[in-house]
C-alpha cells in the first residue's frame, strides 16, 4: 500500500517505544512459603500435590505427595492434619480438606497398586533402622530412595507400632496399614520382626551398619497411684488397645471407665463401646477446653454415646469395681485443685489412659547421650549425642503423632544420607509465608467445603468399620481445587490479562510467566489482582 | 444523450454514471434535489451496487463519506451553506486523510441572515481546507465537472467539491447532453484506493502529527495540489478527446487576446459576462473576461498569463471578505504580482440579487473610465445603508439591521420570493 | 453467577484464565495467541482502564470475527496515546477521523463493506465517554436509529481526561474535575444532571445494548461476543477507571471499577430491542464509600464528613440496585 506520508502508519510499530523507561518500581515472580506446607510436621509440599489433584492427575499428586511422605492412605485417617487450621482458606469459607484429599490419593493408590521407583543406583552403605512404626519406616523409605541398604529390626510381631498397636482399626483398617508398610519394604528393605535389639552398638557392629535410625516408640503405659482392691480390675489403655490386635478381644464388661484426656483415652473408650460396653465414661481432671485429645475426636466419641466427666479424678477403686472420685476445680494458672468433694461410680473395669514412656534400654551401654525427661535428645539433625546414631518418633522430645514421626523419619534420613556422605544437608532456604493479607480473595469462587461421610451412628457405635469414609473422584477433586494457592502461581493468567501494557508474557501451560520489562510501566495492577500473592514490586534501581 | 431537464437531475445522472457506492444524503436548499435524484436512482435499482444513507446531519454525511472512501468505497454527497459550514471539521479532515470524496456544492449564502440564495460565501470559506475545488459555468460543465472530478480527486488520493449556483443552476432546466455510460466508464476507471481499511493489510490511518512532521505533512497537501494544476488541463483535454466538448480545465479565457480591460469571476456569472463583453466588443471596447475554473489550486501563472498584458482587470466577486473585500481578488493579485495595471474589486450577486446585463455594462464602462472605486459593491442601495447608518447612530438598541432594512424597502422576507 | 457455567474450578471464571478450562472455555485474553490489537508500547498513563478495556474488548471483537475487524476510532486519550507519528499501538485496520463523528465513519466504513461484497468484515466505533455521550452523540444517534451494522463501544472514564479532566455528560455527581472544582457550597459536579447512554440506546430500540467493566472481563468479553452475533446498530459500555483523573492508584485500577459494580453505582446489565435482558448480580455489596474513598476527585466528601452528599450517591446506588435488580440471583444460574 502507498501510504500517505505521518497521518497513515504500519501496525505494531509502538513497538518502537520502550515505555518501560517510564518505570519506579518493577513486580517480580516470588514464591512464598504456604501455610499448609509450614504446618505440615511431615514437611509435605501440599500445594503442590494439590495442583496436581486440581488438575486431576491424581498420580502425579500422588507421587508428589510421597516425596515426602510415604504413608498417604494412613495419613488421610490418622493426621490430625495442622495444614488444615493453618488453611489460609479458613478466613474465607472453609479450610481445604486437606486431609481427605490425602486419603483419596492414598486409596487411589492402593487401588491402582502404583508402585514407588526404586533408587536408580546403591550407595554401599548400610543403615539400621530400629522400630517399625511410622517414623522408622518413614526413615527407611527415604534412606532407601537415596540408595541406602537399610534394615529394620522390629520388636513386635507386626510392623507398623502405634498404628497398629494404639489406633483402633475403626480409625485405621487394617489392610491399608499392611499394604502401605509392603509398598515400603517392596523397594528392597530388609524387615526382621521379633527381634528386640537390646544393646544398639553390638547390633550396629555386628550388622556392619554404617549408621542407626531409632525409633522404638513409646510403649510402657504410664501408671498412676490408684489404691485398689484385689480383685478390682484395673487395664492401661495401650495393652487394651494392643489387645485389639490379638485373637482374644480384652474383656472390659459393661461399664467401662476410662481415665485420661488424651486421644488415646477417646480411642479406648469409643473401643469399649465397640466390644459392647453399655456405658463408657471418661473421667478427667480438667475441662473440655484443656484436653488435649482432639476436638472432632471428642465430638465423635460423645456422638457414639461416650461419656465424659469432666473435673474429676480417680481416688480409689474399691474390689466391686466401686470407683471413688473427686470434684475438681480450675485454679488461677488453670490447674486443677481437689475440692473435698467425693461421688462413686460404679465399674466393671478402669482403664488407664494416662500416657506412655520409652523403653530405652538399648542405649545402656551407649556414650555421650542426653538423656532427659525419659527422652533422647537430640540436635536439629535428629543426630543423638553419639556420632551415627540418630533417633525420632516417640523416643525424642516433640508431639507424638504418626505425623510428627513421618517428619522425623524423613528429616533423619536426608541428614543420615548426608552424613554418610561425609557434608551435612541444608534445607533449601524457606520463603517467606503466604500470608491471608497477601492474597486477593475476590477471584476465588465461593465452594464449600466437601463434608467427608460420616457412618451412620448406630452402625458405627457396634462395629469396627471406619467411621469417616473416603471422598469420590468427584468430591475429592472438587475439595483440591479449593486450594487458593497461596504464595505461589497457579496460572490462574491474571498478571498476562490485566496488563494495560501486553508486557507480561506467557510461556505455556506450566512454564508461568516471564515480565516484559521493555514494556512495563509499573503500574502494580498484575500485583493487586494477583489472586494468590506471587508477585511483589521491588524498587527500581538506577 | 441529450435531455432538457433541471440542473440538479443533470448532475445526479452524471454521479449515477460516475457508479458511487456510498452516497450520503442530508437535505439542504439548493442541493437537495440532487441527492434526491439520486436517492430516487437507488431506491428504483436504476443505480445498483450503491448505499444511500440518509443521514442525521451534514457532519454526519461526510464522516459517512470518510468512513466509506477510507474503506474502498467511492464516495459522494453534497451540501451547501450552513451545512457545508456544519460539516467543516470534517472537510478538513477528509482532505487531511486523502480522501478522494467528491462533493457538490449548491453554492448559496451563509446567514444570518438566513438567506437560501446563491453567492459564493460557502466554498469560498472551505477554499483552504485541502479540497480541489472546481466552479461550474454551466449545468452542462457542472455535469461534466463531476466526472472528471471523480477521476481527479481519485488519481491524486483527494477531495474534490464542483461549485454550482444555487438555483441559478441547480434549479434552471436546461438541454444538457448526458453522456452515456459506456463513455462515463471509460474515461473513470473503478476506484483503486491509494490506502484503504482492509484486514488483509492493517493500517493506521489518521495519526497525531506533532511539530516534528507537521509542515511536511502540509507541504505534501500543497504539493498534491501542485500536482492538479498539471492534471486538471490534461482531464479536460482527455475529456474533450471522448465527449467531444470543452469543460473544466483551470481557467477559460474569454476574447482576452487584445483586451485592455479583463473581468475575471467565478461560476454562473461568467454567462451573463461574456454577453456584455460581446456587446462591447460590438461597440468596438477592447475588452474580455476570463473564467475561473478551479479556485483551488489557484492556477496563478494561467491567471497571470491570461492578464499580464491588460491595463486594468475588474474581478466578480460573489463572497465579501468581511473587512477586507475580495477573496478572489486577492489570488489575482498575487497572480499579477510585479506587473502594474489597475484592479478592481467588485462585489456582486450576494444573497442572490441578481448581477444583470445592465449592471455589468455601466460597470465595465466605470471601469474602463478608471472611475470605479477599487471596491465596489454592485447595486448597493445607498440611501438604505445611510439611513440604517444614522439610524444605529441615533438608538443604542437600534434593533436587527437585516429586519429594519427590510421594513425600509417595504418587503418581508417571505414576500420576496 | 449468571456468567459461571462452568463448573466450579478453583477461581471459577474470575480470573483471566484457569488453566483447568478448556482452551475454548477460557477467555479470550487468556490466549497465547491473543491478537493484542492494542499493542505494548503505546503511551497510556500507567495503570490505564482505557488501554486495558480496549484491548479486551477489541481482542474479543477480533476472535469473534476471526480478524475480520475494522474499527474506527474518536479523538481522545484512546486514538492519541496510540497513534503518535511515527508509532501506532495498533495491529488492526483502524482509522481515526474526528473528535465526534466515529459512529458516522464506521456507518461509512460498514457501508463500504456491504457494498463492496465484504459483509464479514465487521466494524467497530469507539470512543471515550466525551466523544460519545456529547460531542459524539448526534452521530451516535444517527446511527442507532439508522440500526448500521456497527458496534459502538464507549469507554467511560466519566470525563475528558486527554485535555485535563474536564466534566462530561457521564461525570458522576459531586466528582472533582478541572470545570467541577470541588469549591463552594456544592463542590464538585453538580447532582442531578449527566446522562445515562446505555439508556438512551435503549430507547432507539437497537438489536443490543450492554454495560460492562474491565473489572469483570469474562462477562465483557461475553458481551462483546455476543454483540458481534448480531446484526445492525449495537452499543456496549464499558467502566474504565482513569488513575489520573480520578486520582486513584494505578495499580487499583480494577479494584476501584469492582468496587463501582459491587456498590451499585456502575450496574452491569443487558437489553435487547430495548428490553433489558440480563443483569449480572453484585457478588458482595459494598458501601459507595468503599469506592470512593480510593478517589482523590471525592477526597471532599471525606475531609468534612459530608455525610448528606455521601447519603445521596448512596441512594443511586441503592436505586441502580433496585432498578436493576442487582442482588437477586438470576433465574438459570
Amino acid at each position: 500500500m502507498d501510504k500517505p506520508f505521518a497521518i497513515t502508519l504500519d501496525v505494531g510499530s509502538s513497538l518502537a517505544n520502550k515505555t518501560g523507561s517510564w518505570r519506579t518500581s518493577r513486580p517480580v515472580y516470588v514464591d512464598r512459603l504456604p501455610p499448609c506446607n509450614h504446618a505440615c510436621p511431615a514437611g509435605e509440599n501440599i500445594q503442590s500435590w494439590l495442583y496436581h489433584a486440581e488438575a486431576g492427575d491424581y498420580e502425579a499428586a500422588w507421587r508428589v505427595l510421597t516425596l515426602d511422605n510415604p504413608l498417604p492412605a494412613i495419613m488421610g485417617r490418622v493426621c490430625y492434619h495442622p495444614c488444615e487450621t493453618a488453611c489460609n482458606r479458613g478466613k474465607l469459607d472453609e479450610s481445604v480438606g486437606i486431609n481427605s484429599v490425602e486419603r483419596f490419593l492414598g486409596d487411589e493408590a492402593l487401588k491402582l497398586a502404583w508402585r514407588f521407583e526404586p533408587p536408580v543406583r546403591d550407595s554401599g552403605k548400610r543403615v539400621l533402622v530400629v522400630g517399625a512404626g511410622p517414623s522408622g519406616l518413614a526413615a527407611a523409605y527415604h534412606l532407601r530412595l537415596l540408595g541406602h541398604a537399610v534394615t529394620i529390626i522390629e520388636a513386635g510381631p507386626l510392623a507398623g507400632g502405634m498404628m497398629r498397636f494404639g489406633i483402633p482399626k475403626y480409625r485405621l483398617p487394617r489392610d491399608v496399614l499392611d499394604a502401605e508398610i509392603q509398598r515400603i519394604l517392596d523397594l528392597g528393605i530388609e524387615l526382621q520382626l521379633n527381634r528386640k535389639v537390646s544393646n544398639i552398638l553390638d547390633t550396629m557392629h555386628s550388622g556392619a551398619f554404617d549408621a542407626a535410625f531409632l525409633a522404638v516408640g513409646a510403649h510402657i503405659a504410664k501408671r498412676a497411684y490408684i489404691p485398689a482392691g484385689s480383685t478390682a480390675r484395673m487395664l492401661d489403655a495401650i495393652s487394651v488397645l494392643r489387645g485389639m490386635e490379638g485373637e482374644d478381644k480384652p474383656l472390659l464388661g459393661r461399664r467401662v471407665v476410662v481415665y485420661g484426656g488424651g486421644n488415646t483415652a477417646l480411642d479406648v473408650a469409643r473401643t469399649a463401646k465397640r466390644l459392647g460396653a453399655s456405658d463408657a465414661i471418661i473421667v478427667y481432671r480438667r475441662t473440655r477446653e484443656k484436653m488435649p485429645a482432639h476436638d472432632f475426636e471428642v465430638e465423635e466419641a460423645l456422638q457414639e454415646g461416650v461419656l465424659i466427666k469432666w473435673l474429676s479424678t480417680i481416688r480409689n477403686m474399691a474390689d466391686e469395681g466401686t470407683l471413688t472420685v473427686e470434684k475438681m476445680r480450675l485454679d488461677d494458672q488453670g490447674f486443677p485443685q481437689p475440692t473435698g468433694e467425693f461421688e462413686t461410680l460404679e465399674t466393671d473395669s478402669l482403664v488407664l489412659a494416662l500416657g506412655q514412656d520409652v523403653d530405652l534400654s538399648l542405649l545402656d551401654d551407649v556414650p555421650d547421650l542426653v538423656i532427659e525427661h525419659g527422652v533422647v535428645q537430640v540436635a536439629s539433625n535428629m543426630m543423638t549425642g553419639h556420632a551415627g546414631i540418630f533417633a525420632g518418633g516417640d523416643m525424642v522430645p516433640s508431639e507424638r503423632t504418626v505425623t510428627v514421626a513421618v517428619g522425623h523419619g524423613k528429616k533423619a534420613a536426608r541428614h543420615i544420607d548426608a552424613w554418610l556422605r561425609g557434608g551435612r544437608y541444608a534445607p533449601p532456604p524457606a520463603h517467606k509465608l503466604a500470608a491471608f493479607e497477601s492474597l486477593n480473595a475476590w477471584y476465588y469462587a465461593d465452594a464449600p467445603k466437601t463434608t467427608q461421610p460420616v457412618l451412620d451412628l448406630a452402625r458405627r457405635a457396634s462395629t469396627f468399620d471406619e467411621v469417616v469414609r473416603g471422598l469420590d473422584e468427584s468430591t475429592a477433586l472438587f475439595e483440591a481445587r479449593r486450594c487458593l494457592s497461596c504464595g505461589n502461581c497457579f496460572e490462574c493468567d491474571n498478571c498476562y490479562g490485566v496488563c494495560p501494557d501486553n508486557a507480561v508474557i506467557k510461556l505455556g501451560p506450566g512454564k508461568r510467566f516471564e515480565f516484559n520489562y521493555d514494556y512495563c510501566k509499573g503500574c502494580g495492577i498484575c500485583v493487586a489482582e494477583c489472586p494468590c500473592g506471587a508477585i511483589e514490586m521491588i524498587p527500581e534501581t538506577i | 444523450m441529450l435531455k432538457q431537464i433541471e440542473g440538479s437531475r443533470a448532475v445526479a445522472e452524471a454521479i449515477a454514471r460516475c457508479r458511487p457506492e456510498v452516497i450520503c444524503a442530508y437535505p439542504i436548499t439548493p442541493q437537495t434535489h440532487i441527492v434526491e435524484g439520486l436517492g430516487e436512482m437507488v431506491k428504483s435499482g436504476e443505480l445498483a451496487n450503491c448505499e444511500f444513507i440518509n443521514v442525521e446531519s451534514e457532519f454526519a454525511a461526510l464522516s459517512v463519506a470518510i468512513g466509506a472512501s477510507a474503506a474502498g468505497a467511492r464516495a459522494y454527497t453534497a451540501t451547501a451553506s450552513q451545512g457545508l459550514l456544519f460539516m467543516a471539521e470534517a472537510v478538513y479532515n477528509a482532505a487531511g486523510l486523502g480522501l478522494p470524496i467528491v462533493m457538490t456544492i449548491g453554492n448559496r449564502a451563509i446567514g444570518a441572515p438566513i438567506n437560501i440564495w446563491n453567492d459564493h460565501s460557502d466554498s469560498m470559506s472551505m477554499r483552504d481546507a485541502g479540497w480541489i475545488q472546481l466552479y461550474a459555468a454551466t449545468n452542462q460543465e457542472a455535469l461534466d465537472l463531476h466526472i472528471q472530478a471523480f477521476r481527479l480527486a481519485e488519481e491524486l488520493s483527494c477531495p474534490v467539491m464542483v461549485c454550482m449556483d444555487g438555483f441559478i443552476l441547480t434549479h434552471a432546466y436546461e438541454r444538457v447532453d448526458v453522456p452515456a455510460q459506456d463513455d462515463v466508464d471509460a474515461f473513470l476507471p473503478s476506484f483503486e484506493p491509494r490506502q484503504v481499511l482492509d484486514p488483509a493489510e492493517p493500517v493506521s490511518m489518521g495519526a497525531m502529527v506533532g511539530p516534528e512532521a507537521f509542515t511536511e505533512v502540509r507541504y505534501l497537501a500543497h504539493h498534491k495540489q501542485l500536482r492538479a494544476l498539471e492534471l486538471i488541463p490534461k482531464l479536460s483535454a482527455a475529456f474533450q478527446a471522448r465527449f467531444g466538448r470543452s469543460s473544466g480545465s483551470l481557467v477559460k479565457p474569454y476574447r482576452t487576446e487584445d483586451a485592455e480591460t479583463i473581468v475575471v469571476a467565478l461560476g454562473s456569472v461568467n454567462g451573463t459576462i461574456q454577453e456584455v463583453v460581446d456587446e462591447m466588443r460590438d461597440a468596438g471596447v477592447k475588452i474580455g473576461s476570463l473564467a475561473i475554473c478551479s479556485f483551488r489550486p489557484f492556477p496563478l501563472e494561467q491567471v497571470r498569463d491570461a492578464l499580464r498584458h491588460a491595463k486594468r482587470v475588474v474581478v466578480i466577486e460573489k463572497c465579501l471578505a468581511v473587512g477586507l473585500g475580495g477573496i478572489v481578488s486577492d489570488g489575482v493579485r498575487n497572480a499579477l504580482s510585479g506587473i502594474v495595471l489597475r484592479g478592481y474589486t467588485v462585489i456582486a450577486g450576494l444573497g442572490g440579487r441578481a448581477i444583470t446585463r445592465a449592471a455589468l455594462r455601466q460597470l465595465f464602462r466605470d471601469a474602463g473610465n478608471d472611475v470605479l472605486e477599487q471596491l465596489t459593491f454592485l447595486d448597493l442601495d445607498e440611501g438604505l445603508i445611510q439611513y440604517e447608518l444614522e439610524r444605529e447612530a441615533q438608538a443604542r438598541r437600534s434593533g436587527p439591521t437585516a429586519e429594519a432594512i427590510l421594513r425600509r424597502v417595504g418587503t418581508v422576507a417571505s414576500q420576496v420570493a | 453467577m449468571e456468567m459461571q457455567t462452568v463448573k466450579f474450578y478453583q477461581t471459577g471464571t474470575f480470573t483471566v484464565g484457569n488453566r483447568l478450562l478448556a482452551e475454548d472455555e477460557r477467555s479470550v485474553q487468556a490466549n497465547m495467541h491473543r491478537t493484542n490489537s492494542l499493542n505494548s508500547g503505546h503511551r497510556a498513563c500507567q495503570g490505564c482502564g482505557e488501554a486495558l478495556g480496549a484491548r479486551y474488548a477489541i481482542d474479543a471483537a477480533m476472535r469473534s470475527t476471526s480478524g475480520e475487524l475494522i474499527a474506527v476510532n474518536a479523538t481522545g486519550c484512546l486514538e492519541v496515546f496510540s497513534t503518535p507519528y511515527p508509532e501506532t499501538s495498533w495491529k488492526i485496520p483502524w482509522i481515526h477521523s474526528l473528535f465526534g463523528n466515529a459512529a458516522a465513519v464506521a456507518s461509512g466504513v460498514a457501508a463500504a463493506m456491504r457494498v463492496r461484497g465484504r459483509s464479514a468484515v465487521r466494524v467497530v466505533a469507539q470512543g471515550g465517554d466525551g466523544g460519545t455521550t456529547d460531542i459524539g452523540f448526534g452521530c451516535l444517534s444517527g446511527m442507532f436509529e439508522r440500526n448500521d451494522d456497527v458496534l459502538y463501544i464507549c469507554y467511560d472514564n466519566e470525563a475528558y481526561m486527554n485535555t485535563g479532566v474536564q466534566r462530561s455528560s457521564a461525570t458522576p455527581p459531586a466528582a472533582r474535575t478541572a470545570t467541577t472544582p470541588a469549591l463552594g457550597r456544592e463542590p464538585g459536579n453538580v447532582f442531578g444532571t449527566g446522562k445515562n447512554v446505555p439508556l438512551i440506546a435503549m430507547a432507539h430500540s437497537i438489536p443490543y445494548v450492554a454495560t460492562a467493566s474491565v473489572a469483570n472481563l469474562r462477562d465483557l468479553e461475553r458481551k462483546v461476543a455476543k454483540a458481534m452475533t448480531i446484526s445492525g446498530a449495537r452499543y456496549v459500555h464499558i467502566h474504565v477507571p482513569c488513575p489520573l483523573g480520578w486520582g486513584s492508584l494505578p495499580a487499583d485500577t480494577i479494584k476501584v471499577a469492582r468496587l463501582a459494580v459491587e456498590s451499585g453505582l456502575f450496574p452491569l446489565f443487558e437489553a435487547e430491542h430495548g428490553e433489558i435482558t440480563g443483569r449480572t448480580p453484585i457478588r458482595r455489596k459494598v458501601p459507595v464509600t468503599d469506592y470512593l474513598r480510593l478517589q482523590k476527585r471525592f477526597a471532599h466528601l471525606f475531609n468534612v464528613a459530608d455525610e448528606p452528599r455521601i447519603a445521596r450517591i448512596q441512594a443511586i446506588a441503592d436505586r441502580n440496585i433496585a432498578k436493576f435488580g442487582l442482588l437477586e440471583t438470576p433465574a438459570h444460574g
